[in-house]
C-alpha cells in the first residue's frame, strides 16, 4: 500500500465532508477497499474511517418496511428476524455471497459501492478504462468470463459483481444519500448503478462529497421471494448468473414479477418489459421463453462469455417453474 | 481507552503507521506468529481471528480500524498444554497436514459454533428459521473461507462435528 494520512470521521457530515477531496476515500468494513490498494488499483493520499458514524442498525419505517443504516453489516441484516420473515431474497443473496469472515465486516454502503472484479481492472499492468480512463479495455478481445453480456459499451464490458444489489433490485429498495451540507436524497436501487457507457469509471450515481446513509425497503410483500445463482463452485465465487425474484401468482396467473438479474453487466439488471409481460399471463415454458427473449434482446457474448445467454435463458426458466411449483 | 486494542486480554498500543493491517500488527508488532498470513487478500482465511466476537479476516483490515476492540488469536483460544476442545479434536481427527491453515481453520470454526449457537442461517440452510444443526452440508459451506491446500478437509469436518456433538446447543 500506497502511504496514506488516516482519520476517523466522527459524524455523516463530516465524512461527506472528507469524501468531497479528490484524493480521499472512504472506507468502512475495507473487505474490497484494502485488497484494492494492496494492488496499488487504489492509492488514496487520504483515508477516512466512517466505521463509527453511527449509521448502524436496522429500523423498522412507519409504512411497514425497513431501513438498513449504511454500515449495517451483511452478517447483520441477512440474520435479522424481519429481513429473515419478509425479505427471505434479501437474506438469501447475502448468504450466497462470499465467506462469513467477508460478511461480518462489510457493509450495506460498502457493498453497494464494490468494485468490478475484472482481472483487468484489478491489474495496473493492464489496460482498463475504468481504472485508467483511455487506456483501452484489455477485456475486449481478452479474457472475459465474467463479463456482461446486456449494457456494454465498446470501452467496458466490466460486470457489477454484487449479489446484495440484485436482490434490492428485485425488492424495489431505495437508496438514501446526503451530501456535505448534509441535504438527502433517495435514488431506487434500480438507478443506483451505472452502465459504462463512455464515463466507466463512473459505477455509481454518487457525486464526491456524497454518502450513503441507508437503504429502505418497502413493506413487505406476499408472494414467493428466490435468489438463484449460478456459479463455479459451491460457495465463495462470483455468480455467473444469478436471478432475484419476488412471484405472485393468482388465481393460475402471475400477479407480480419482479425480477432482477445479476452476472449480466455493469449493474443489477432490471427490464420492467419482463414483469410487464408475465403478470396476468398463465405460466407456461413457452411464456418463460418469451421473458427470456425480452430479458436476452440485444445480449452480445465476447468470447468466453457466450455461455451467459443460454445460461441466463434457462436460469430464468428454472426460477420461474421454481416460483410455479411452490405457489402451487 | 485511546489508541490501543485488547489482544487475548492484553492492551496494546496501536501502530504508528497507519498502513498496518491487523495482520502484520499481530505477527510483526506483538510477536503471535500462530495467526498466519496466505493469500493476504481476504481469499485463503488462513488470517481469520476474533474480533468482539466475530470471525474475520484480519489480512483486510488495519489495526487503526480496531481501537477499542478485543481480538482473540489462537494463542487465545488455547495453548499446547491446555488446548481447546477443537484444537484436540484437530489433532485426535487428523485435522491437518502440513498446519499452515489450521489456527485459521480453528478460529473459525470457533466462531462458526457460535454462529450456529445463536441460530444464525447459512446459504445451505433449508429454510432460514432453523434449527440449524452442525452437519456435514452445513459445516462445509460455514468454513468456506478457510482452503486448505492439503485437503485435509474430510477430517477438519469430522473434527468440528466431533466437538458440536458434545457441546449442546444454546
Amino acid at each position: 500500500m500506497r502511504p496514506f494520512d488516516y482519520q476517523r470521521a466522527h459524524s455523516p457530515g463530516e465524512a461527506a465532508r472528507m469524501a468531497a477531496a479528490s484524493d480521499a476515500m472512504l472506507i468502512a468494513g475495507g473487505t474490497n477497499l484494502l485488497d484494492l490498494m494492496k494492488l496499488q488499483v487504489h492509492s488514496p493520499a487520504r483515508l477516512a474511517d466512517i466505521g463509527r458514524i453511527g449509521l448502524d442498525g436496522i429500523q423498522e419505517t412507519p409504512d411497514g418496511g425497513l431501513r438498513i443504516g449504511a454500515l449495517a453489516t451483511n452478517t447483520e441484516t441477512a440474520v435479522h428476524p424481519r429481513v429473515r420473515a419478509d425479505y427471505p431474497v434479501l437474506a438469501r443473496a447475502i448468504l450466497a455471497g462470499a465467506t462469513q469472515q467477508l460478511r461480518n465486516k462489510a457493509t450495506t454502503g460498502g457493498n453497494l459501492c464494490q468494485r468490478t472484479r475484472c482481472y483487468y481492472f484489478m491489474n495496473i499492468d493492464q489496460p482498463c478504462n475504468k481504472r485508467d480512463p483511455g487506456s483501452g479495455c484489455g477485456a475486449i478481445g481478452g479474457v472475459n468470463k465474467l463479463h456482461a453480456v446486456l449494457g456494454t459499451s465498446d470501452q467496458c464490458i466490466a460486470t457489477y459483481p454484487g449479489d446484495m444489489a440484485v436482490a434490492l433490485t428485485a425488492l424495489g429498495a431505495e437508496v438514501v444519500i446526503a451530501d456535505s451540507e448534509g441535504k438527502e436524497r433517495t435514488v431506487p436501487v434500480r438507478d443506483f448503478h451505472r452502465l459504462p457507457g463512455d464515463t466507466p469509471w463512473r459505477d455509481n450515481v454518487l457525486e464526491p462529497g456524497e454518502i450513503i446513509l441507508a437503504v429502505t425497503l418497502p413493506p413487505s410483500v406476499k408472494g414467493i421471494q428466490l435468489y438463484r445463482k449460478v456459479r463455479e463452485r459451491s460457495s465463495y465465487a462470483f455468480a455467473l448468473v444469478s436471478v432475484a425474484a419476488l412471484i405472485a401468482i393468482e388465481h393460475g396467473k402471475f400477479s407480480r414479477a419482479d425480477l432482477a438479474f445479476g452476472g449480466l453487466a455493469h449493474k443489477p439488471w432490471h427490464d420492467p418489459r419482463i414483469g410487464e409481460l408475465l403478470v396476468g399471463q398463465t405460466p407456461s415454458p413457452d411464456l418463460f421463453d418469451q421473458a427470456a427473449d425480452l430479458l436476452l434482446e440485444g445480449a452480445e457474448g465476447h468470447g468466453d462469455n457466450d455461455f451467459k445467454i443460454p445460461l441466463a435463458r434457462r436460469t430464468l426458466h428454472a426460477v420461474l417453474a421454481e416460483a410455479v411449483e411452490k405457489a402451487a | 481507552m485511546p489508541d490501543e486494542l485488547t489482544v487475548n486480554g492484553e492492551r496494546h498500543a496501536l501502530p504508528d503507521d497507519p498502513r498496518v493491517t491487523l495482520l502484520d500488527f499481530l505477527r510483526h508488532d506483538l510477536g503471535l506468529t500462530g495467526t498466519k498470513k496466505g493469500c493476504d487478500h481476504g481469499q485463503c482465511g488462513a488470517c481469520t481471528v476474533i474480533v468482539n466476537g466475530l470471525r474475520i479476516n484480519s489480512c483486510l483490515t488495519l489495526a487503526a480500524m480496531h481501537e477499542g476492540h478485543q481480538v482473540t488469536t489462537i494463542e487465545g483460544l488455547g495453548i499446547a498444554d491446555a488446548p481447546s476442545a477443537l484444537q484436540r479434536a484437530f489433532v485426535e481427527h487428523d485435522g491437518f497436514q502440513c498446519g499452515y491453515c489450521t489456527p485459521g481453520q480453528i478460529c473459525s470454526a470457533t466462531a462458526m459454533l457460535d454462529e450456529i449457537a445463536q441460530q444464525w442461517p447459512s446459504d445451505a440452510s433449508e429454510n432460514l428459521d432453523g434449527p440449524f444443526e452442525p452437519s456435514g452440508a452445513e459445516i462445509r459451506e460455514r468454513m468456506s473461507g478457510n482452503l486448505c491446500r492439503c485437503g485435509a478437509y474430510a477430517n477438519i469436518v469430522a473434527a468440528i462435528r466431533d466437538v458440536a456433538a458434545s457441546e449442546p446447543a444454546a
